[in-house]
C-alpha cells in the first residue's frame, strides 16, 4: 500500500478534528451563551448577591428545619458536586441493607412521633449523588417535623409543597417531583415573611 | 407497568417510527452522493477537505483498500487521542489543572473511544480538561460513529452492486457522514439540550455557598457538556462528560432532556433500517429488519421495567413505603424512565446510563446483559448494528437453505462457503473474547480484586465488564474497580479486536458480494421479509446469544435472582 493513503488519513483526521473538536463545540458554546446564558452557565441561583448553588444540583440538608433530599453516596462528603457517584451497592449486598437501616434510624431520630412509612426515595441513594428532587410523598412525610420546628401549620406547608410540585409533562411524561432547594428557599422566605 | 408507562413507551416508539422514513431517506441521499439540502452550507467544506487531503471523490475502492484506509484512519485517531490524554497537563483549556492520564488508562480510554465503546475507567469531572473533552472525546464520538456508518454503507453496496470490484470511497463516506448527518443532528440536539439546562461553557469550576451551610465553599463542575452529550447519544457512543453520565443533572436535568436523549439513542440506528431498504432497492427488507429489532428489544424492555418496579424483598421488613427499586436511580426519571433507558442503551451499543446498574434487581441486570449478548444487533451501534444483523441474516439463510436443500441466497446473491466462514468469524469473535476474559478474571486475583459486591453479583460485575467492552457498549456495573492495569489493558485489547476484527470479515463479504451477479428470482427463492422468516431470524439470534451465554448468566444474575427471592417465597 502506498504513502498516499497515509497522507490522506493524517490530513483528513486533522481537518475533521478541528471541525468536530473545536469549531463545533465552540460554536455551540457561543450560541448557547447568546440564547440561553443562564442555562448554559449552570442555572445558578443567587441569594443576597451570593451564588448559593444550581437549580439542578441537589444540596446536603441535615438540620431538622429543612426539607431533606435523598441520601447521597458521593465521597468524602454527601452532595459533593464535583464528585458525582452512586452507591453501586447491589441489592443483595448487606452493606446496602445496613445503609438503609441507618437512614431510617436517622429520620426516626429527628421526628420520633412520625410513624408513617417512609417513602423509598428518602432512604435510597440517588444515581448521581446530586439528585435535586424528592417525590411529593417524601416532602409530605417531612411536614410534621418542619411544622414543629418552624412553627408553621401543616396546612401552609402542604400548600407550599403542592405549589412547588412539578407534574409530569402532558400528564404522562416523567415523574411528579419537588425540587428540594427551591422548596427550602420558599420555606425560608415564608418564615421571614411570617 | 402502569398505563402512564405504556403510554410513554408507545409515544416514544411512535416518534421513532415516524422519524425512520425521513431520516432514512436523507441518509440514503447523503451516501449516494445526491444533494440533500445542506449542500450550500457544507458543500464548500466537503470540497475543501477533498482538495486539501488529495481525495479523488470519484474513485472507488476495493474492499481491501477500503479496509486499509479505515484501519489507518482509526489508528491515527487512536494515537492522537492517546497523545492528547498523555500530555493533557501541558495543553490549554485546563482550568482545573488536571494532570496527564497514566499510560494504561490512556490506552484503555483511547481504544474505548475510537471503537465507539466509550467504556470509561476514569471520572470525567475529576480527570479530563475541557480541551481533552472537546478535541479528544467529542472528536472520536463523531469519527467512530461515522466509521460505523461507512462500514455499513460499504457492506450494503456489496449487495446492491453486481460484477463490481469497488465498494465506494472510504474518505468520501467518512467526510459526508460526518458533515451531513452527524454534525447537523448534533447541533440541533445540543441547542435543544442547552435550552433545557444542560451546561455549555468554558468557565472554571463554579464556587458556591450552599443554603444550609454557607460557611464552607463548595464547587460545581462546568464545561462544554451539551455539545458532547448530543453526539454521545446520536452516535451510540455513550461516553459521558461526568462520572455518572446521563444521571448527572448537568447532563440530563429534566424529563424532557431525558426523552430527547433517549430518542437520540435510537434515532440513527432505527433510520438505517430504512436507508438499507432504499440502498438495496427493496424497502420491505428494511422494514423487516426494523420489526425484528423491535421484537428483540420491546419484551426485554418491558421485563426490565417490571422487574425494577417490583418491591425489593430485602426491604420488606423495613419501615419503608416501596414504590419500586429507587436505589441508584434519579427521582426525575423514576423507575420507568431509568429502566427503559437501560434497555435502550444496552440494546443499542450506546452504553450511557441514567441510573446505576449495579443496584438493579438481578433480573434487571440479566436483561441488560442479555441485550448485549445478542451481539448488539437489536439496533446496535450506528452502522455496526446493521452489519451485525446482516451477518445473522447470512447465517440464517444458510440454515434455512440447508433445511430445504437449496443454495442459500440473500438479496439475490448466492451465499457460498467463503461468506459463511466470514459471517461465522464475525459472529463468534465477541462470545470468544467475552467468555475467555471473564473466565480469566474470575479465577485470578487480577480480576477478582476489583469486585465490589459479594456473591454472584460480583461475578456479574466481571461478566458485565467484558460483555460491555466486547460489544463496544460501554455501560458498566460501576462498582467494579475498573481502573487497574489488568482491566485497562485486557479490556482495551478486547475492544479493539471486537471492533476491527469484525470489520475485516464484514468488508470481505462486501467485496465478494459485489463481484457476484444477481440470481434471477424463482419459485424456490426464500423471501427474507415474511413473518415466518422474521420469526426465524429472531429465533436464530436468540439461539446464538442464548447458547453462548446461558451458562455464564446462570452463574451470575440467575443465581442471584433465586437467592434474592428465595427467602420470601414469591
Amino acid at each position: 500500500m502506498d504513502m498516499k493513503h497515509i497522507r490522506t488519513a493524517s490530513r483528513l483526521l486533522l481537518l475533521l478534528t478541528l471541525l468536530t473538536g473545536l469549531v463545533y463545540p465552540l460554536s455551540i458554546t457561543g450560541l448557547a451563551q447568546l440564547f440561553f446564558p443562564w442555562q448554559a452557565n449552570g442555572s445558578l441561583l443567587k441569594k443576597d448577591g451570593k451564588i448559593i448553588g444550581s437549580t439542578w444540583i441537589g444540596q446536603s440538608f441535615t438540620s431538622p428545619d429543612f426539607f431533606h433530599g435523598r441520601p447521597s453516596a458521593t465521597s468524602p462528603l454527601p452532595y459533593d458536586a464535583k464528585n458525582s457517584s452512586g452507591s453501586n451497592l447491589a441489592l443483595t449486598n448487606p452493606m446496602l441493607i445496613h445503609a438503609l437501616q441507618t437512614n431510617i434510624h436517622n429520620l426516626h431520630l429527628l421526628d420520633p412521633e412520625n410513624h408513617q412509612r417512609i417513602p423509598i426515595d428518602l432512604v435510597t441513594h440517588s444515581a448521581s449523588g446530586l439528585d435535586p428532587d424528592i417525590s411529593p410523598m417524601a416532602a409530605l412525610y417531612q411536614i410534621p417535623r418542619i411544622a414543629k420546628v418552624r412553627g408553621i401549620s401543616n396546612d401552609v406547608l402542604t400548600h407550599i409543597v403542592d405549589q412547588y410540585t412539578m407534574r409530569p409533562y402532558a400528564g404522562f411524561m416523567g415523574e411528579p417531583r419537588v425540587n428540594v432547594l427551591a422548596l427550602n428557599m420558599a420555606l425560608l422566605s415564608h418564615s421571614k415573611a411570617g | 407497568m402502569t398505563q402512564h408507562n405504556l403510554l410513554q413507551m408507545f409515544f416514544y416508539f411512535i416518534i421513532i417510527i415516524l422519524l425512520v422514513r425521513p431520516l432514512g431517506w436523507y441518509i440514503y441521499r447523503v451516501y449516494e452522493g445526491k444533494s440533500c439540502g445542506l449542500n450550500n452550507i457544507f458543500g464548500p467544506v466537503e470540497q475543501g477537505c477533498y482538495r486539501i487531503c488529495g481525495i479523488d471523490s470519484k474513485q472507488g475502492m476495493s474492499w481491501k483498500t477500503y479496509l486499509y484506509c479505515m484501519l489507518i484512519f482509526n489508528m491515527f485517531g487512536m494515537l492522537l487521542l492517546y497523545l492528547i490524554l498523555r500530555i493533557q497537563y501541558y495543553l490549554p483549556l485546563n482550568p482545573e489543572s488536571f494532570s496527564s492520564i497514566p499510560p494504561d488508562l490512556s490506552f484503555n480510554t483511547a481504544a474505548s473511544f475510537v471503537t465507539n465503546t466509550n467504556w470509561q475507567a476514569y471520572s470525567g469531572e475529576t480527570s479530563l480538561s475541557y480541551l481533552t473533552q472537546m478535541l479528544g472525546m467529542t472528536v472520536q464520538n463523531f469519527l467512530s460513529a461515522s466509521t460505523g456508518l461507512s462500514l455499513f454503507v460499504a457492506l450494503t453496496r456489496g449487495f446492491s452492486r453486481q460484477a463490481s470490484g469497488t465498494l465506494g470511497n472510504y474518505w468520501v463516506d467518512m467526510t459526508r457522514g460526518t458533515l451531513y448527518i452527524l454534525l447537523p443532528l448534533a447541533c440541533i440536539l445540543a441547542m435543544a439540550l442547552s435550552a433545557q439546562g444542560v451546561i455549555q461553557n468554558l468557565n472554571p469550576y463554579q464556587k458556591f455557598y450552599a443554603l444550609q451551610n454557607p460557611i464552607e465553599e463548595q464547587t460545581l463542575p462546568m464545561g462544554p457538556v451539551a455539545s458532547q452529550v448530543a453526539i454521545e447519544q446520536l452516535g451510540s457512543n455513550g461516553g459521558g462528560f461526568f462520572n455518572v453520565n446521563a444521571a448527572h443533572p448537568f447532563q440530563n436535568p429534566t424529563p424532557l432532556t431525558n426523552l430527547l436523549e433517549m430518542l437520540a439513542i435510537l434515532l440513527i440506528p432505527a433510520a438505517l433500517c430504512y436507508t438499507f431498504g432504499m440502498l438495496i432497492n427493496d424497502r420491505k427488507q428494511g422494514w423487516a429488519i426494523l420489526f425484528i429489532m423491535l421484537i428483540l428489544l420491546i419484551p426485554i424492555a418491558i421485563m426490565t421495567v417490571i422487574s425494577e418496579q417490583q418491591i425489593v424483598p430485602n426491604f420488606i421488613s423495613m419501615d419503608i413505603q416501596q414504590t419500586g427499586n429507587m436505589e441508584g436511580k434519579e427521582l426525575r426519571f423514576g423507575v420507568f424512565n431509568s429502566a427503559f433507558w437501560t434497555s435502550l442503551t444496552t440494546a443499542t451499543s450506546n452504553g450511557s446510563v441514567n441510573s446505576m446498574l449495579d443496584s438493579y434487581t438481578p433480573l434487571g441486570v440479566f436483561s441488560a446483559l442479555w441485550l448485549m449478548h445478542l451481539g448488539e444487533i437489536a439496533f446496535g451501534g450506528v452502522g455496526s448494528g446493521m452489519y451485525g444483523i446482516i451477518m445473522v441474516f447470512i447465517i440464517a439463510v444458510f440454515i434455512a437453505g440447508l433445511m430445504v436443500g437449496r443454495t442459500p441466497e440473500y438479496l439475490g446473491k448466492k451465499i457460498e462457503p467463503f461468506e459463511m466462514k466470514m459471517a461465522c468469524v464475525a459472529i463468534l469473535i465477541m462470545p470468544l473474547f467475552t467468555l475467555l476474559l471473564t473466565a480469566i478474571a474470575s479465577v485470578t486475583t487480577l480480576g477478582t480484586s476489583s469486585v465490589s459486591n459479594p456473591g454472584p453479583h460480583g461475578f456479574s460485575q466481571i461478566l458485565y465488564a467484558f460483555t460491555s467492552m466486547g460489544n463496544n457498549n460501554g455501560s458498566a456495573l460501576s462498582g467494579l474497580q475498573a481502573n487497574t492495569p489488568f482491566y485497562n489493558i485486557a479490556g482495551g485489547i478486547e475492544m479493539l479486536l471486537s471492533r476491527y476484527w469484525v470489520a475485516i470479515p464484514v468488508l470481505a463479504i462486501a467485496g465478494s458480494m459485489a463481484k457476484k451477479t444477481f440470481v434471477p428470482k424463482s419459485a424456490g427463492t426464500l423471501s427474507t421479509h415474511t413473518p415466518l422468516f422474521i420469526f426465524f431470524i429472531v429465533s436464530v439470534s436468540v439461539i446464538i446469544g442464548g447458547l453462548s451465554f446461558f451458562p455464564s448468566l446462570a452463574l451470575g444474575p440467575i443465581v442471584e435472582h433465586l437467592t434474592f427471592w428465595g427467602y420470601h417465597g414469591s
